[in-house]
């Protein structure tokens, strides 16, 4: 467990020390919900309606843009093979690193939506219930995003690769995560739904993308 | 052909890269206390022989024998140092100490070892080539375990470099251990050396 917390530990702290990162990646997210209004027009009733829809979109395309980084930097300097023979399974460094890309990607957009809430004209409840939505589907969306980083980290310019894999993989987050916006009062289906799946896909990532980094090492 | 102590067994290994077959037939024990240096032209699949005994490359054909335990408790030290350049040298040492378990060897007195004590609050970005070397070479220090690869150990290293490799291996293999290295250079106490051929 400890083993498990220093590996946690050691992302958070070199997100921090190189800085910057979170702080980009909270701009994009910003910058993208804040151009709709200029794509779509300055109607404020469908700005609002559309407004979880753009919000979810917003960290949809932000997450995407940090997969890179997710074993980029390991594998270039070697950790990453080092990690094969470490004092813990590769699962279990993946799940780490997996939490950590969580805390470190979509825990500041979950911390910045209020912003663009102001920015797309949205009610406090609809913000409530986007946040809720975002705080419990965004796992499914990190856990597809390192499966996708894992299969592409040995390929030099996998970059854009990941991204294009997993996006079939996140359609059903983003269909019952606006859902549960949408939904009407009382029901709780698309949540609970949602909820599902970020289980199940935190679950079995881990050893997917363990399995996807033996693999591409070969 | 197995002696009783022997750590690694080796047969009739082969591995190809890209199509390209880069050895075949290779096989040899490695007991307790053993170093077996591994020599031959660029190209000719040392380091490839290394990943393939580290299980990171499938063997071709063969079969290898990590006799006490499966998966084998090794360190390697490859053409990457695996260290972080945003952590200071000390943080390096104790992430890894943290998470393959400590010996009895605190990373500074690891530090001490290798000639970086003075600066083992200093970024690891800082560090020369052969600086970042001995520092990979400090982790074997923090967590104890018998097997060693070594992917040319020396490169990068001065004259005194030469002596602590020469030094941490003899140590190493005091102690029961077994060290296979990929080397250019000589390296004492050599109980067998491997020739890997010239690539077709």
């Amino acid at each position: 467990m400890s083993a498990f917390l220093t590996i946690l530990g050691r992302d958070l702290r070199l997100a921090g020390r190189t800085g910057g990162d979170a702080l980009t990646l909270v701009l994009f997210f910003v910058m993208a919900g804040a151009i709709m209004p200029f794509a779509i027009g300055p109607d404020r009733v469908l700005l609002q309606q559309l407004a979880p829809g753009i919000i979810w979109l917003a960290a949809f395309l932000s997450m995407l843009l940090g997969l890179d980084r997710l074993f980029r930097a390991d594998e270039d300097d070697g950790t990453l093979l080092l990690f094969r023979h470490a004092g813990l399974p590769l699962e279990a460094i993946v799940f780490a690193k997996l939490v950590a890309h969580w805390l470190l990607t979509a825990l500041p957009l979950l911390i910045a939506s209020p912003l663009l809430a102001v920015l797309l004209s949205m009610d406090t409840p609809i913000w409530g219930r986007t946040a809720l939505a975002l705080l419990i589907g965004t796992p499914a969306l990190t856990a597809f995003g390192t499966i996708g980083a894992a299969v592409t980290v040995s390929l030099r310019r996998g970059g854009l690769l990941a991204p294009v894999l997993i996006l079939p993989l996140s359609i059903p987050v983003l269909i019952f995560g606006a859902a549960s916006v949408g939904a009407p009062e009382g029901s709780s289906a698309a949540i609970l739904f949602l909820a599902a799946i970020s289980l199940v896909s935190v679950a079995f990532c881990p050893f997917a993308a363990a399995l996807a980094l033996r693999v591409g090492s070969e | 052909m197995t002696e009783p102590n022997a750590l690694l067994s080796v047969e009739n290994l082969a591995l190809s890269r890209g199509g390209r077959a880069l050895f075949a037939n290779i096989g040899f024990t490695l007991g307790a206390g053993g170093l077996l240096l591994l020599r031959g032209p660029n190209g000719a699949g040392k380091s490839s022989l290394l990943l393939t005994l580290a299980g990171v490359l499938r063997a071709e054909a063969g079969r290898i024998d990590w006799h006490a335990e499966e998966p084998p408790k090794l360190h390697i030290v490859g053409h990457q140092s695996g260290v972080k350049t945003r952590l200071t040298l000390a943080e390096n040492l104790s992430f890894w100490r943290a998470v393959n378990g400590p010996s009895g060897v605190s990373p500074e007195a690891a530090l001490d070892i290798v000639g970086l004590g003075a600066i083992g609050g200093l970024d690891a970005g800082y560090l020369s080539a052969g600086q970042t070397k001995r520092l990979a070479l400090a982790r074997l220090l923090v967590t104890d375990r018998p097997i060693w690869l070594l992917d040319e150990p020396s490169a990068s290293l001065d004259a005194a470099g030469d002596a602590l490799i020469a030094r941490l291996i003899a140590d190493r293999l005091a102690s029961g251990g077994a060290v296979i290295a990929a080397t250019h250079d000589d390296i004492p106490g050599a109980t067998e050396t491997l020739m890997l051929g010239t690539p077709k």
